[in-house]
């Protein structure tokens, strides 16, 4: 009986064991040069970047955003072709190799916020977090810069 | 008789034959031959659109010619691409300096749904001032967006929204309103302040920082 129940407590723990261990692999992400423009009032789209370092020894994967700034935060990808059209989608996954930055860049990789709750001011901040496979979070406080700012210094 | 008619329908057989060629040549060689399509953006002299600038004021390719222009194309509900190249722009146009004012810079909207003259105003007034807004019918933006040989493509979202696909480059021409050459999305500031210097001229060149 005592046996039984020491079986059942590790069946019990088995997936917060190892939530914990795959925990590890989000947790050591890094979020760096976070940075957003201006948008104009609420009724187009806004766009946020940003650096994100796997610090940790194992993939990561990103697999979405939330933010109270905008009902719609996903994260697309901005592509141009030889002919030099340009043209975004959503991203999907990110996967994070270990030791590697990804970059969310003008052109690139950027934080789509669709559906803006409140217009982004310049000088103001909002709370950007990014969601990972392992069910790991990790929110980082972007800055507003001017809606002609080219990168996170300008 | 006989040999009259005959006489006849000959003169109207060269009259047709003559009128054959003179069709063909026009239409081959003369005036109504075909600019050659080799994918370059026509001389904005030979372009035919009307639009109206972020004042109000009607605009068309004539109204760049007489002064080198940078022309490009995008929407203000672009969260990416259009607020990096206008800020890319007014950066080289601070490069420039005051010889920025030598320049017709023109952001064309692909959106004229929802960039109206008054939306246009209200973007461009952010970025460098020599930027300029043009919008207007949708037909005429697209005998504008042909007339570059660009393109462009309304595509829906997940949002319910929609977005636009567009040409990203940034197109140059020279006073006279012949074409030089495009900036690509995203080249770096030392390539693109000389190309547009090019636009302009060796002579206008010199003597600038």
């Amino acid at each position: 009986m005592k046996y039984t129940i020491h079986a059942t407590c590790s069946v019990l723990m088995l997936p917060f064991m190892l939530a914990t261990s795959a925990m590890a692999g989000s947790a050591d992400v890094v979020v760096e040069n976070a940075w957003a423009r201006a948008s104009i009032g609420t009724s187009r789209p806004g766009a946020a970047y940003m650096e994100v370092h796997n610090a940790g020894d194992e993939p990561v994967t990103l697999t979405g955003l939330r933010t109270d700034l905008a009902m719609m935060p996903e994260v697309h990808r901005t592509a141009t072709d030889e002919q030099g059209v340009s043209s975004m989608s959503p991203a999907g996954q990110i996967v994070i190799a270990p030791g590697e930055t990804v970059a969310f860049e003008p052109g690139g990789l950027h934080a789509m916020l669709m559906q803006l709750q409140r217009p982004m001011e310049e000088g103001e901040t909002f709370p950007l977090t990014l969601t990972f496979s392992d069910g790991g979070e990790t929110t980082v406080e972007v800055p507003i810069l001017g809606i002609a700012a080219r990168g996170p210094e300008d | 008789m006989q040999s009259r008619s005959v006489l006849g329908y000959g003169a109207a057989a060269l009259g047709v034959l003559g009128l054959a060629l003179f069709v063909g040549w026009w239409q081959v060689d003369g005036p109504g031959a075909p600019v050659p399509d080799d994918g370059r953006p026509l001389p904005l002299t030979a372009m035919e659109f009307d639009l109206t600038d972020h004042e109000g004021r009607p605009v068309g390719p004539d109204t760049l010619v007489g002064a080198p222009s940078m022309v490009f194309f995008g929407f203000t509900y672009c969260p990416d691409v259009c607020p990096t190249t206008l800020a890319d722009i007014s950066g080289w146009l601070d490069a420039l300096g005051g010889d920025a004012e030598q320049l017709n810079v023109v952001f064309i909207t692909v959106d004229p749904e929802r960039d109206n003259v008054d939306a246009m105003a209200e973007y461009v007034g952010y970025f460098h001032q020599a930027i300029r807004g043009w919008t207007g019918p949708e037909q005429q933006i697209a005998l504008a967006v042909e007339g570059f040989r660009a393109t462009y493509e309304k595509v829906p979202t997940d949002s319910g929204d929609y977005t636009m696909n567009h040409t990203a480059s940034v197109f140059l021409f020279d006073a006279e309103g012949r074409f030089v050459t495009t900036i690509d999305y995203h080249e770096p500031r030392e390539f693109a302040v000389p190309k547009l210097r090019r636009a302009m001229n060796e002579k206008d060149a010199e003597g600038a920082t």
